[in-house]
């Protein structure tokens, strides 16, 4: 098989946010999460329920991007359902993020100061439902301190800290991982903060410092981000997304 | 037979008045009920405030002047995920927002639809909600445990229109696509609910083309109904059409200065029906 591109390993990189969920909805939202999610459900996590980009749960192993790809229909998830899931908990989502702080606050809704947007993003979407009801994962695709930020302009998805404030309240809050095109994060530290977990391959630690914005924890041996296996890579290229889309989202 | 409620899109927008909220059905750059909007932006009214989860109905109301504040919790053209209308005007300044969770924006036209102030929800909690949208209040539970959640208000609207693929003249409404999103809650919470269908058919038919559980919008939750084939046009109307994706880039480029606004504004908006709308657009 040719050489493994950075975007394969980010897209086993976002299966592996899905390990030892087992039997709820993973709900990855763009191109390389949802190839992650995929891969997922076919490598190590089978009883996931994963579902198009419209209101259908797929059993079988979808062609990502493609409106026209075969269907095996187990379910039916209107946006009102997927709402219902949510709050009840039995859903792991990855989203992205325009901005994430040390914590893992979210930022989608707009950059500038609150009331008067310099840009004008998405606005909150699920993010503050998901971040305090359930697993709430990110993929960012552009690693740099402009979305690796100290504090982020508006809090739409919440993180550690504020989690911590609520209590009681934010006992359902969790961010099982978060995934850049430089490596794996997570909250393994005492206070929650974000901690480099894995470099992809070529990346170094200065590379992954240089492009966050606050002081990233660093533990002595980081490791490598582990590769697609062959069935993987096979899944991936031959079955999910043969014309490479995910190519295009990361550089290779 | 009680009298029928056809209705055209001008006269819908004769039961409106300025400064009225108006919620508006579908999802993003789905089912949108476009020829009412259209109607609206090309009316004298002004001042508006529009819930929705919003589309290009919140762009292009936004865009004509008519919008003094928008509800949502998103605006997004799917395809082409930033709404740039709606941007300019924020960026501007000329509109103001009231921000929701997309959950907790249900719970608020369900409690208006239920007709209690609030429904609690763990929604909101720690994020900057609560910064975004002065007003919003927690709750504490009455019970043993005495938890504290967000109390997500009663969004009481005006007026409401959404669109369908089919209905009959007494206001029943039925959806063929595979989800039926809000609308029957936006219907709910408004006082006054007009709804717009690709095609006005016999209610003997209404059966003829999905089972009974696509008869979503019920004649109790209407007093308008228009018939507007390719009435949601550019958004999707599946099945009867998927979205024009060439002429939203076309909409989303009216986006790029004042002049390539008016062009498409007298070219698309600015015109006496819907019926010279898909004319120009070269729709048969």
């Amino acid at each position: 098989m040719s050489e493994v591109t950075r975007a394969e390993v980010c897209v086993v990189a976002c299966a592996e946010a899905f390990r030892g969920d087992g039997e709820i909805v993973a709900n990855p939202i763009g191109l390389l999460p949802m190839l992650g999610g995929q891969v997922a459900r076919a490598s190590f996590e089978p009883d996931l329920v994963l579902k198009d980009d419209e209101a259908l749960l797929v059993a079988n192993q979808l062609r990502v991007g493609v409106a026209d790809a075969p269907k095996v229909v187990e379910g039916w998830i209107p946006y009102r359902t997927m709402l219902e899931v949510a709050w009840s908990g039995r859903r792991h989502v990855m989203m992205g993020a325009t901005q994430i702080d040390r914590y893992g606050n979210q930022n989608i809704a707009a950059i500038g100061p609150l009331g008067a947007p310099k840009v004008q993003l998405l606005g909150f979407r699920g993010a503050p439902g998901n971040t305090i009801n359930h697993a709430t994962s990110y993929f960012v695709g552009n690693h740099s301190p402009r979305v690796f930020v100290e504090r982020v302009d508006v809090a739409t998805g919440i993180g550690y800290d504020r989690a911590a404030q609520l209590g009681d309240a934010g006992r359902f809050h969790r961010i099982p991982r978060v995934v850049s095109n430089l490596g794996v994060f997570d909250f393994e530290t005492p206070e929650h903060t974000m901690r480099l977990q894995t470099l992809h391959p070529g990346v170094t630690v200065d590379d992954v410092v240089t492009a966050t914005g606050f002081e990233l924890a660093v533990p002595d041996d980081v490791g490598e981000t582990r590769l697609p296996s062959d069935e993987e890579l096979r899944l991936i290229r031959d079955v999910l997304d043969p014309e490479a889309r995910r190519d295009r989202e990361v550089e290779a | 037979m009680s009298a029928s409620k056809r209705a055209t899109e001008d006269e819908v927008v004769a039961e409106l008045e300025s400064g009225m909220t108006i919620g508006i059905g579908g999802w993003g750059s789905r089912r949108k009920p476009m020829s009412i909007v259209r109607a609206i932006a090309r009316s004298d009214l002004t001042d508006l405030t529009i819930a929705s989860y919003g589309g290009p109905d919140v762009g292009l109301l936004c865009a004509a002047g008519k919008v003094r504040r928008v509800h949502f919790s998103f605006v997004s053209l799917d395809s082409i995920p930033l709404e740039p209308h709606f941007r300019s005007a924020r960026e501007s300044g000329t509109v103001d927002v009231t921000e929701y969770d997309e959950g907790m924006f249900s719970l608020s036209l369900q409690a208006a639809a239920w007709r209690v102030p609030f429904l609690p929800t763990r929604a909101g909690l720690g994020s900057d909600l609560f910064r975004t949208h002065p007003g919003l209040r927690t709750v504490r539970s009455p019970y043993d445990d005495g938890e504290e959640l967000v109390a997500a208000p009663a969004l009481e609207l005006d007026a409401a229109i959404v669109h369908l693929n089919r209905g009959d003249e007494r206001g029943n409404a039925q959806y063929l696509g595979i989800d039926p999103y809000f609308d029957d809650l936006f219907l709910g919470a408004a006082r006054r609910r007009f709804v717009s269908v690709e095609r006005i058919i016999a209610t003997e038919g209404l059966l003829d083309e999905g089972p009974v559980q696509t008869l979503r919008v019920h004649r109790y939750l209407t007093d308008g109904i228009v018939e507007a084939p390719h009435g949601a046009h550019f958004t999707s109307c599946a099945p009867d059409y998927e979205r024009d994706e060439s002429f939203q880039a076309e909409y989303a480029g009216s986006a790029k200065s004042p002049e390539a606004w008016d062009a498409f504004r007298t070219k698309y908006v600015d015109l006496p029906s819907h019926a010279d709308y898909l004319a120009q657009v070269g729709i048969q």
